[in-house]
């Protein structure tokens, strides 16, 4: 028996919303703009309302628990077992909806906060609602505020959600959609990480458990709750069930946002948007802190955290970035090296000192200056694993990949030549700010 | 062969490389590129219980501690 | 009588003179704070070494300085009182004189007291404390210039510019000099010398370690 409350029955609202369908989080709509609370409510129904009822709060829970989803953010953390953590808090936890997308290639959250906010908004709802919170911050990018602001009034004005919604803008730094830096960014207007344990489920805004879930988990659990768990499992992989939203950018004929069913093949991804423009040379799969693979080995394999793991990638934040054969893999990695390096919080020796060291490495490479792979290899060693985030674990993850990928560049460019003739830029890279 | 249950552990952010843990605990803690402590995975062994101790107490930022 | 006016003489001389040892200590104590606190020493010296030796130091000057604080108020032939000895300017012989002695004995206090009990209050209070210090040097000073009797001789006056030149040149240190960073003895060269240590920010919430 389906668990969930059946005044929502199998959605009728359209052809997506069936089991084994997408689209399930981005609908086609008629023009532009977010959608509408009517809107919202004509395809989902109305938000499936809990009130206090213990019962009624483990039912979902249990619901979110066997439909496995996990974390949408890049980390994967499965969203039931953190639910829980928070909701077995001794002090009122509280809720944080992450849309910041520090990310600088992603788009992902914001698309989706911008077409649904509502289903994000729900989402947060009910997590606040499960764990026991009267309270949820939604942190947004800054150009999607607006949208969000107007959302979260629209409720206001028709339904009580019994859970206080407050928008706020994110911090604009790479670090600070990390947990740890969103709770000080919440808390004291401070995007800095901190040591962790404990971690913010346990110790984290004001003391209090605090929930940190990315927006595109709170949307997917947004729908679990009117449709359950067998609905969601209706996609993707056993192991990883579900869709996700991916970002696809570079050398394809239509880079944008696409919702995808986790375990499709990387080159059916790239052809939903509309395949190859060019030639490639290389795939970014992951984000910033992801992972290259050449476009032979992984157009083949399934767009999961298994399937992935061949080429030593995971699905991280959902960007897949497609590097045209004449442009220089290790310049594009030199830039986002150096603005990773850029984007560290300082507090950690290892991280300030190291990645700029390694960036510079690599900028001597990229430009055929010199090339000390001895002194790569020693650094990346001596920064991994000595931060207080995981800031620096990630740079390294993406540097060791791209010395391993581009072999054959690497040594042109040792030798004092270029490879690429296209000029930079299929990795984006905001200018530096003034710290 | 006794163990003491003891490690060590530096708190990054409070951590600034100034070295002194090194110096009196060289078995256990080397410095990186740019004075910053690498510290050992392991138990601190019998013998070197108390140097430990020095290295916590010396630390200038109280960043060292036992765990 | 004669007896009792040597005894009184004894403490005098033993007040004055531990009284310009502690001037010289207090400095040297000083001038090895800001040597930990850079990490400039003599070569070779290793950094936990200077950092011992100005907790040693400062620890001996404290029990040298209940000698001076003790032998000064039990002398006969001034009148300072016990209350002088904690509050500032409670001395009716020469007040303000004393009065800075006893200023420099409360703060150089406040900053004992802390730095004993500097795992228990955490690095933050301790620091903020340790701060009072720049204030307690001065006013040993000024008490060193202003209680005694003895700058017409020339070796206690060399005593106190060499004091003063020596904190001095501490604290312009401290103020415009570097940190040095890495390991003199590190393989692949000696590592770039940190122009500063990683920007300082203000510590975010009170998850980090215990604070």
């Amino acid at each position: 028996m389906n668990a969930v409350d059946t005044r929502n029955r199998e959605a009728d609202g359209g052809p997506g919303l069936r089991a084994g369908h997408l689209p399930r989080l981005l609908p086609q709509r008629r023009g532009g703009g977010p959608a509408s609370w009517e809107e919202h409510c004509a395809r989902h129904g109305g938000l499936p309302v809990i009130g206090w009822d213990e019962g009624w709060r483990g039912q979902l829970m249990a619901e979110v628990g066997r439909s496995g989803l996990t974390g949408r953010g890049g980390a994967g953390f499965p969203t039931a077992r953190k639910l829980r953590a928070v909701a077995a808090g001794r002090d009122a936890p509280v809720v944080i909806a992450n849309g910041t997308e520090g990310e600088p290639a992603s788009a992902k959250d914001k698309v989706l906060l911008a077409r649904e906010p509502h289903l994000v908004l729900d989402g947060a709802v009910l997590a606040a609602q499960l764990v026991g919170a009267r309270q949820a911050f939604v942190v947004v990018h800054e150009a999607v505020r607006e949208i969000v602001d107007g959302a979260v009034a629209e409720r206001k004005q028709g339904r009580r959600d019994g859970i206080r919604l407050k928008v706020m803008t994110g911090a604009d730094r790479f670090v600070g959609g990390e947990a740890s830096a969103l709770v000080n960014w919440v808390g004291n207007g401070i995007p800095l990480p901190t040591v962790t344990p404990p971690r913010a489920a346990e110790h984290g805004l004001y003391g209090r458990p605090t929930l940190v879930q990315n927006v595109e988990t709170l949307a997917h659990l947004a729908l679990i709750a009117r449709y359950g768990a067998a609905w969601f499992r209706s996609l993707g992989t056993a192991a990883e069930p579900g869709s996700m939203l991916v970002t696809l950018i570079g050398g394809v004929h239509r880079p944008g946002v696409y919702e995808i069913e986790i375990g499709r093949p990387v080159g059916e991804i790239l052809a939903l948007a509309g395949g190859p423009a060019v030639p490639l040379g290389a795939l970014l799969v992951g984000g910033y802190f992801g992972t290259w693979a050449g476009p032979e080995a992984a157009c083949p394999l399934p767009f999961s955290a298994n399937g992935l793991s061949e080429v030593g990638a995971s699905p991280g934040a959902g960007l897949i970035a497609a590097l045209p054969t004449d442009s220089c893999g290790l310049a594009e990695t030199a830039r986002v090296a150096r603005y990773l390096a850029g984007e560290s919080a300082g507090q950690c020796g290892p991280c300030v000192f190291g990645l700029d060291a390694i960036a510079g490495a690599l900028e001597d490479l990229a430009v055929g200056r010199s090339f000390r792979p001895d002194l790569l290899r020693r650094w990346t060693g001596q920064v991994e694993g000595r931060g207080a985030c995981h800031h620096p674990d990630g740079a390294v993850r993406l540097i060791r990949s791209a010395l391993r990928v581009f072999g054959a560049e690497i040594d042109r460019h040792a030798q004092g030549l270029c490879c690429g003739r296209r000029p930079l830029g299929v990795l984006p890279v905001p200018p530096r700010r003034q710290p | 062969m006794t163990t003491t249950g003891a490690r060590l552990r530096v708190d990054p952010i409070a951590c600034d490389g100034r070295g002194l843990c090194a110096e009196v605990l060289p078995e256990l803690i080397t410095l990186d590129d740019w004075g910053f402590p690498i510290i050992g995975d392991g138990e601190v062994p019998p013998g070197l219980m108390a140097a430990a101790g020095e290295a916590i107490r010396l630390c200038p930022l109280l960043a060292l501690r036992r765990c | 009588m004669s007896a009792a006016v040597t005894g009184s003489q004894g403490l005098w001389f033993l007040s004055r003179g531990s009284g310009l040892v502690l001037l010289v200590l207090f400095s040297l104590v000083v001038v090895l704070g800001v040597a930990t606190r850079t990490g400039s020493a003599p070569a070779r010296w290793p950094r936990f070494a200077v950092a011992e030796l100005h907790r040693t130091l400062s620890l001996f000057a404290v029990a040298l300085l209940v000698l001076h604080v003790v032998t000064a108020i039990l002398d006969p032939f001034v009148t300072i009182g016990w209350a002088a000895t904690l509050l500032p300017f409670a001395s009716p012989y020469r007040t303000l004189a004393i009065g800075l002695g006893t200023l420099a004995v409360d703060l150089a206090g406040a900053v004992l007291v802390t730095s004993l009990a500097r795992r228990r209050l955490g690095q933050r209070a301790w620091r903020a404390v340790h701060w009072l210090a720049y204030l307690a040097w001065p006013a040993a000073f000024l008490h060193s210039l202003t209680a005694g009797n003895d700058l017409g001789i020339w070796w206690v006056a060399l005593v106190e510019v060499g004091s003063a030149a020596a904190v001095a040149a501490a604290v312009l240190a401290r103020l415009f000099g570097r940190v040095r960073g890495g390991d003199p003895r590190g393989p692949g060269g000696p590592p770039p010398t940190r122009a500063a240590t990683k920007p300082r920010r203000v510590p975010a919430t009170s998850k980090a370690g215990g604070r």
